[in-house]
């Protein structure tokens, strides 16, 4: 049978949120969450994942209430430790695929130490960082990733910290997989949270947001479909900033799969090193 | 069987075995760091898993995690790491997600004493989290006593869905004692309730008979939500008193309403007794030798060891201290529980025996306080 596209999309959302339940959501009008959730969905649909197969796992922040919309088993946990509690239930479910959603507040600050040492694991979880440069629900305060010189609220007269560039610490922490794209090229979003869900081994995307409601209000950087179209300038493909000249290169939001390579997923060496201790006791020794 | 020279943090990770435990994630810390070292060997052995996290916060987050999964789930740290816990436990409290704490104390605060005993954590075990919240916290006097708790707080853990903390000490853990461990068959081991009613039905906090609802792993078909923040019976955020308050009578209840099967204490001489000496883990085998020394000399010396710390044993202190003129509460702290023993017997019967400097309270200082007691009160 041929679905037409449209239908296609009703049948998603039909199978995926938590529809008649838990909707409207929390976000503010114009938000970007809703495209990154909306993004997720179509890529666990993509895959070809049943509901029951998929846990999403969240911090605090406006992503933490994602879990509430979708119709996974879901788990809103604490600030910074979605990660750590989506390690216990990947170890005893290596079955499931965990689905991570943070902010960049979440896992990059408090969560920071969580989030280098699952990469570093290589455990098989996908860590989908929605990065509005921002702490939105708490207001407007710097994060992370808030860039050198703008304001936020506990920033009045100019953020004097660097940002973390998220992609360039998840490869060196020793992520599978590292990939970037914004809530404008939604399409492509979805397209590389998909190849992260298969990627065995510990996956991230960094979904580029934005928080007209506080940081657009206190830069002044306009309306929701302002900072939308900042994304559609800025967000360019990695072959075509490669091609820009120095000078043009400082504002780009570079879109793109960066790492994606083959190393031996946590929970696969664990079955291992549970073989060799039950084989150590089939020998009658005591390790 | 026969007996085997055994350390308390070795018996700990014999009986987590021996309980069904299949996760433990931890981070090493003196003097619980055995526990990790005896599971990292021996769980792999019986198909479970081990984990050695970044910091004592990622460990209790990720015991959550497996127990969601479905595992029996534990981790073991002592006081500067029972500390970066505190929020995972409130959110395992909150909701009601089963594991083991265990947390071998020693002399704080911060660093304080690492290789010294202590039982000042009795009200962190209590109050550490914020929130109001139940919480069973269990503390052992031996070895063998170390294997037997373990093996009840997670029954307990599992059967009421709750956070149960094993309170240890530095002095129990690293002892060794001659110990018989149980066989497998001969140890009652709990699974928690679960369920057959069709997904859709499923409440994963509804408001049972039993006040202790059905959990139901992740994975199995029964997808729910599990949130730290308030929630429905279904496990959706909610700010509905309505909702917020049956949800908070039921939590307590649960516990409250099983109290004979979560209070472990053991009460000696305690009929004829003038005076009573309670004490609890390390301290109870000093408090129990002054006991029979005074008692050898005509004092007439009761003894109330208390297994069991928390939920506080209102009635069973109430009732020993009832006819009694003196109350000696001695403890590696000063006076923590000895303030809730003051609560109930009232303030003037009690004299605290308290040390925190990482001694122990010896046998002599507990009889000279009975001394004391019999002398004040002539």
């Amino acid at each position: 049978m041929v679905v037409k596209k449209q239908e296609r999309e009703s049948l998603i959302h039909e199978r995926y949120l938590r529809h008649h339940k838990k909707f409207p959501h929390v976000w503010c009008a114009g938000c970007g969450i809703g495209i990154v959730m909306g993004a997720i969905v179509r890529a666990v649909d993509a895959v070809g994942l049943s509901n029951d197969e998929v846990a999403m796992i969240s911090g605090i922040g406006c992503s933490g209430r994602m879990p509430v919309y979708v119709d996974f088993n879901t788990m809103h946990t604490t600030h910074g430790r979605a990660l750590a509690f989506a390690t216990g239930l990947k170890m005893v479910r290596p079955e499931m695929k965990v689905i991570v959603v943070m902010g960049d507040g979440d896992a990059l600050a408090i969560g920071g130490n969580h989030f280098i040492h699952a990469a570093r694991r290589n455990i098989g979880l996908t860590a989908i960082i929605i990065n509005n440069n921002v702490y939105g629900m708490t207001g407007g305060q710097y994060s992370p990733t808030t860039p050198t010189h703008a304001y936020a609220t506990t920033a009045p007269y100019g953020n004097i910290e660097q940002p973390f560039p998220i992609c360039q610490l998840a490869q060196a922490a020793g992520a599978a997989f590292v990939a970037r794209s914004t809530v404008y090229h939604a399409r492509e979003l979805s397209r590389f949270i998909a190849q992260a869900i298969q990627k065995e081994g510990f996956s991230v995307v960094e979904a580029v947001s934005y928080c007209h409601t506080t940081y657009g209000r206190i830069n002044k950087l306009g309306s929701a479909v302002e900072m939308m179209r900042h994304l559609k300038d800025k967000g360019v493909t990695q072959k075509t900033f490669e091609a820009l000249a120095e000078e043009e290169r400082a504002d780009k939001i570079v879109r793109g799969v960066f790492v994606d390579r083959d190393i031996p997923e946590y929970t696969r060496l664990y079955d291992e090193i549970i073989a060799r201790a039950q084989q150590t006791v089939a020998n009658g020794r005591t390790a | 069987m026969t007996g085997k020279l055994m350390q308390g943090d070795e018996a700990c990770a014999e009986g987590a075995i021996a309980a069904g435990c299949r996760f433990f994630a931890g981070y090493p810390i003196t003097p619980a760091t055995d526990i990790a070292e005896v599971l990292a060997r021996r769980l792999p052995q019986v198909g479970g898993k081990f984990i050695q996290m970044e910091d004592e916060i990622a460990s209790m987050a990720a015991v959550i995690g497996a127990s969601v999964g479905g595992a029996k789930a534990m981790t073991a740290t002592s006081g500067p790491g029972f500390s970066l816990m505190q929020e995972n436990i409130g959110y395992a409290a909150m909701a009601e997600i089963p594991c083991v704490v265990v947390d071998v104390q020693r002399a704080g605060p911060s660093t304080g004493l690492p290789t010294k005993p202590s039982q000042g954590d009795v009200m962190q075990s209590r109050w550490g989290t914020h929130g109001d919240h139940p919480i069973i916290v269990l503390s052992p006097s031996s070895v063998r006593e170390t294997f037997d708790f373990t093996v009840r707080a997670f029954n307990m853990a599992e059967k009421y869905r709750t956070p149960v903390i094993l309170l240890m000490d530095e002095m129990i853990g690293h002892m060794r004692e001659k110990v018989e461990l149980p066989s497998p068959e001969a140890i009652e081991v709990v699974e928690r309730v679960s369920t057959s009613v069709p997904p859709e039905w499923y409440k994963a906090y509804e408001n049972t008979p039993s006040d202790v609802p059905p959990m139901i792993s992740f994975g199995q078909g029964y997808r729910y939500h599990i949130t730290g923040l308030f929630h429905d019976e279904r496990g959706f955020p909610t700010q509905r008193l309505d909702e917020i308050d049956p949800w908070i009578a039921r939590v307590f209840r649960k516990i409250e309403r099983n109290l004979r099967d979560i209070l472990i204490y053991e009460a000696d001489e305690i009929e004829d007794a003038e005076i009573v000496v309670i004490a609890y883990g390390a301290t109870a085998r000093s408090a129990r030798h002054a006991v029979k020394q005074a008692r050898a000399r005509g004092y007439r010396v009761g003894f109330l060891r208390l297994g069991t710390l928390w939920p506080f044993p209102e009635e069973v202190v109430e009732r020993a201290a009832e006819r009694i003129h003196r109350v000696i509460v001695p403890e590696m702290n000063l006076g923590q529980l000895a303030l809730e023993v003051e609560r109930v017997v009232g303030r003037r019967k009690v004299m605290r025996v308290g040390k925190a400097n990482g001694e122990m309270v010896t046998p002599q200082e507990v009889l000279d306080a009975i001394v004391r007691g019999v002398s004040a009160w002539l």
